[in-house]
């Protein structure tokens, strides 16, 4: 009988998901990993990306997330990220208007535009529209 | 009876305000509530943001890695000054602006700088002799994480790059509906939770990348956190004030009301009483002759 891990996905507007699950693949900064029920003890930073939940073996589930971190012990991995949001959630004409906008920011020539920023706006964009186009195909 | 019609129009006006401000009264109550949750929903976050820092800062002899936890000498510091968008809520940012003032004078010997959150605070030291770095208005209507995650931003960028050696937040906290405290917190420098640092027990996790990289990154999205609780206080003890303003209002009109309508109905029947004593005494005076 294989273990259980618990994943709780905690952001500032609150839970997102809490429940066992098989495994859980997430975007650490130096690289993805997958964590496992029995897993070492873990503090990783993440990246702006997806998570992925296999809650069982019919039935995985998606989200994009724009970083933060995560910490594993005693078979409770906790996500504790700025945002989290179900890829079938996701409003795909919100975050193409959000792509547009950081795109917009970046090439226009003002000099008090916050260029790290745009950045990251627009890299959160591309993964909220990767991640709910992906999960799209799949269905 | 120009008199009369004089009291009746200030009865409609007055009724026409405690319409108004009932109307807040409702408002403000809803938009409390949510605030309230706002603030529910996002406890948990910061608790498990607050429990890491102070567990990795326990486990981290050499602080000096962490450029935003480094003490200086105080020579420059910025005030952060939390008012409210709109007025009409009581000592809300009356309080506040003056807590600001003191703090200023109690920096009268080294260099202090304000930073303006609120269209109130602006209005109120618009011109005065104080220095404004920055300012941030027009935002408490539809508060979003984005909004905290913003300022903070700022404000570290005006701590790096100008040399400040302190930076604190005067805020009004929420207490309940009726009572707001204003409070003066020390931002910057980062100060970790030392209750939690000391109960945090010595396990030590796999760390992914190293302690100090993952400190200077994670103590930014704490002071994300402070400044969006910060936020979410000062914006639920505005409604909160308001609120109790309001219904004082609503309460005051209605003694109003209630007083003109007595004085109304004594002067009409006074005038009336004129009218009969003036006719019969007519009458009198007919019968006479």
């Amino acid at each position: 009988m294989a273990m259980e891990l618990t994943v709780q996905i905690v952001t500032p507007y609150g839970e997102v998901f809490q429940g066992e699950v098989q495994s859980c693949t997430l975007p650490g900064t130096e690289g993805g990993f997958q964590v496992l029920p029995l897993h070492a003890d873990l503090v990783s930073l993440l990246d702006i990306g997806s998570i992925k939940i296999q809650i069982n073996d019919q039935t995985t589930r998606f989200l994009a997330t724009s970083g933060g971190y995560c910490e594993v012990k005693d078979n409770v991995l906790k996500i504790i990220v700025e945002s989290a949001e179900f890829a079938e959630k996701i409003d795909l004409k919100r975050a193409e208007a959000a792509r547009k906008r950081a795109e917009q920011r970046l090439k226009s020539t003002q000099d008090d535009i916050d260029i790290p920023r745009a950045r990251l706006a627009l890299a959160r964009a591309l993964n909220r529209i990767r991640v709910a186009q992906f999960v799209n195909s799949l269905n | 009876m120009a008199n009369l019609r004089e009291i009746r129009k200030r009865i409609s006006s007055v009724q026409s305000t405690q319409q108004i401000t009932k109307a807040m009264k409702m408002v403000a109550a809803a938009k409390l509530r949510k605030a309230q949750e706002n603030i529910l929903a996002f406890r948990p976050y910061a608790y498990e943001l607050r429990r890491l820092i102070a567990h990795l800062s326990a486990m981290t002899e050499d602080v000096s890695q962490i450029p935003l936890m480094a003490r200086r000498p105080v020579e420059k510091a910025l005030l952060v000054v939390v008012t409210a968008d709109r007025g009409l809520c009581g000592a809300f940012n009356s309080n506040i602006v003056r807590r600001a003032s003191e703090r200023l004078r109690e920096y009268s010997d080294t260099e202090a700088e304000l930073f303006l959150v609120g269209r109130k605070g602006v209005e109120f030291f618009h011109k005065r002799p104080v220095t404004v770095n920055g300012q941030k208005i027009n935002f408490f209507n539809e508060l979003n994480f984005n909004d905290a995650v913003e300022l903070t931003d700022t404000v570290l960028n005006i701590y790096r790059e100008q040399q400040f050696d302190r930076v604190e937040f005067i805020y009004n906290e929420f207490k309940s509906a009726i009572q707001q405290n204003v409070i003066v917190e020390q931002f910057l420098p980062f100060v970790p939770d030392e209750e939690i640092m000391k109960s945090s027990r010595q396990v030590d996790f796999l760390y992914e990348p190293d302690k100090a990289t993952i400190l200077n990154n994670v103590i930014p999205k704490h002071l994300h956190v402070q400044v969006w609780r910060i936020l979410l206080e000062s914006n639920a003890a505005e409604q909160g004030a308001r609120m109790t303003a309001m219904e004082n209002a609503t309460d005051n009109a209605e003694e109003m009301i209630h007083q003109l309508t007595i004085f109304y109905n004594r002067k009409r029947q006074a005038s009336i009483t004129t009218e009969i004593s003036e006719i019969v005494s007519g009458a009198e005076a007919l019968k006479e002759s």
